[in-house]
């Protein structure tokens, strides 16, 4: 039986709804069948410190990338993944998370690679739910183990590689790192370890619309019309845009691909999750510097 | 790795904790670590300006190191409950080396850490914040002797 949507009105004026939950509606709707409720935080350690009732946790890091090649893990791994949490392909799955939802929404665009039908992001995360005094606990959670079916993951809809990236140059990007990391100056986010990137810059003609803008203070996703606001007025976007978005290892920019897909419609947004550590390892691929977005000439 | 030189002695306990455990339970004892973590004293809770920022954890830590005239290292850490990750590596470091001599803690091996077998547990990416830690505590270390 189908999960029902949340009705919230702040929800209903986005374009596709159906991918958020409010705090309220979890609330009310914790422990029905069908629904899971998945824990994804930047910290490895932040479930086990209490969690929603029920909900199981899926790691960024451990969990969702394969450990050897730089890749997500494959169909194989996906489906024990799933299996084992008691998700199965027909299950409503609610991610939530630290930080803005940042990890949520990275194992929630990891899941759609997949192809996962209902997949829903929890408004306000871990944060909100929280600071409303709703029910933690540290029990663990014991789902019973489920099939999931070995589904191949698609990487040609809403992921882009840099051979994609090159022959995009000229259409719409965005980078969503942080100002300092856009100009050049910094080689990595203010305040987190250095991950290697041997330039700095940014892929020309990408606009920079840090990432955390599309987040309210309470880490709510700002409304529809603020977000238009900045990524349609500000920064000229269109829904019919081909767009890619892109960070330094492909998560902050999650975010954004969750904005502009399922808050603002947008058709066709890719993810690069090669990023600038990619990208500013590459020889020979051009780079600007700067606040401009510069051009490729 | 570091098998061959020679830790403080409850620095060597918990590596051989950690390493005799099973990937899930390393993380379990990284947990309880972080909740064993010694609040600030006073005179730092009030003057978190007086203690150093880890900026290489991904949650900011303050960290301050003191030298007593007998050259025992004292060493205070700072970290929210919302980073249980960070506190674990402070506690590692506050539990393995607090009240050792300053010549101890400098021999500490730079890398001593990757026998603790955490990169399974956290990735390798996360642990570079407690090679940063040790880094700053023994710089803090010579500066104060």
């Amino acid at each position: 039986m189908p999960v029902p949507n949340d009705t919230d009105s702040k929800l209903s004026a986005y374009a596709h709804p159906e991918r958020l939950v409010t705090t309220q509606w979890l609330a009310e709707h914790l422990g029905e069948p069908g629904l899971v409720v998945v824990e994804s935080d930047e910290d490895v350690l932040l479930y086990d410190t209490g969690h929603i009732p029920g909900s199981v946790k899926v790691d960024w890091h451990t969990e969702l990338n394969d450990p050897v090649t730089r890749d997500y893990v494959d169909e194989q791994r996906f489906a024990e993944i799933c299996g084992e949490r008691g998700i199965s392909r027909d299950s409503t799955v609610v991610f939530y998370g630290d930080r803005n939802n940042w990890w949520a929404t990275y194992a929630l665009w990891v899941f759609s690679l997949f192809g996962h039908p209902d997949v829903r992001i929890l408004d306000g995360g871990r944060a909100k739910w929280v600071a409303e005094g709703r029910e933690m606990t540290t029990e663990q959670s014991k789902p019973e183990r489920v099939e999931y079916p070995v589904i191949e993951r698609d990487d040609s809809t809403i992921r882009a590689f840099k051979d994609q990236v090159l022959a995009h140059l000229g259409k719409p990007l965005v980078d969503v790192r942080s100002p300092g990391e856009y100009t050049g100056e910094l080689l990595h986010m203010p305040d987190y370890p250095q991950e290697g990137a041997v330039r700095g810059g940014h892929i020309p003609g990408a606009a920079s619309v840090p990432w955390a803008r599309a987040a309210a203070q309470d880490g709510t996703f700002k409304s529809r019309e603020d977000l238009e606001d900045i990524y349609q007025r500000e920064q000229e976007l269109s829904p019919d845009d081909d767009v890619i978005a892109y960070c330094r290892i492909g998560e902050r920019s999650s975010h954004t691909w969750f904005v502009l897909t399922h808050l603002l419609g947008f058709g066709q947004v890719r993810n690069y999750d090669g990023s600038w550590t990619e990208w500013g390892n590459s020889v020979r691929v051009p780079i600007a510097v700067g606040t401009e977005r510069g051009s490729v000439s | 790795m570091t098998a061959s030189v020679e830790l403080p002695p409850k620095l060597s306990e918990l590596v051989d904790d950690f390493s005799g455990l099973g990937v899930k339970d390393r993380l379990q004892l990284l947990l309880e670590l972080s909740q064993e973590l010694p609040p600030l004293p006073g005179r730092y809770a009030d003057h978190r300006d007086a203690m150093e920022q880890v900026p290489e954890c991904q949650t900011p830590l303050f960290l301050a190191v003191e030298v007593d005239p007998e050259q025992t290292v004292h060493l205070f850490f700072d970290a929210p409950p919302e980073a249980p990750t960070t506190r674990g590596f402070a506690s590692i470091m506050h539990t393995g080396l607090d009240g050792e001599s300053a010549d101890t803690v400098l021999g500490v091996p730079n890398d001593f850490y990757l026998a603790l077998g955490l990169g399974e547990a956290v990735s390798p990416l996360r642990l570079r914040g407690m090679a940063a830690m040790l880094a700053r505590i023994k710089n803090q270390v010579r500066s104060a002797r």
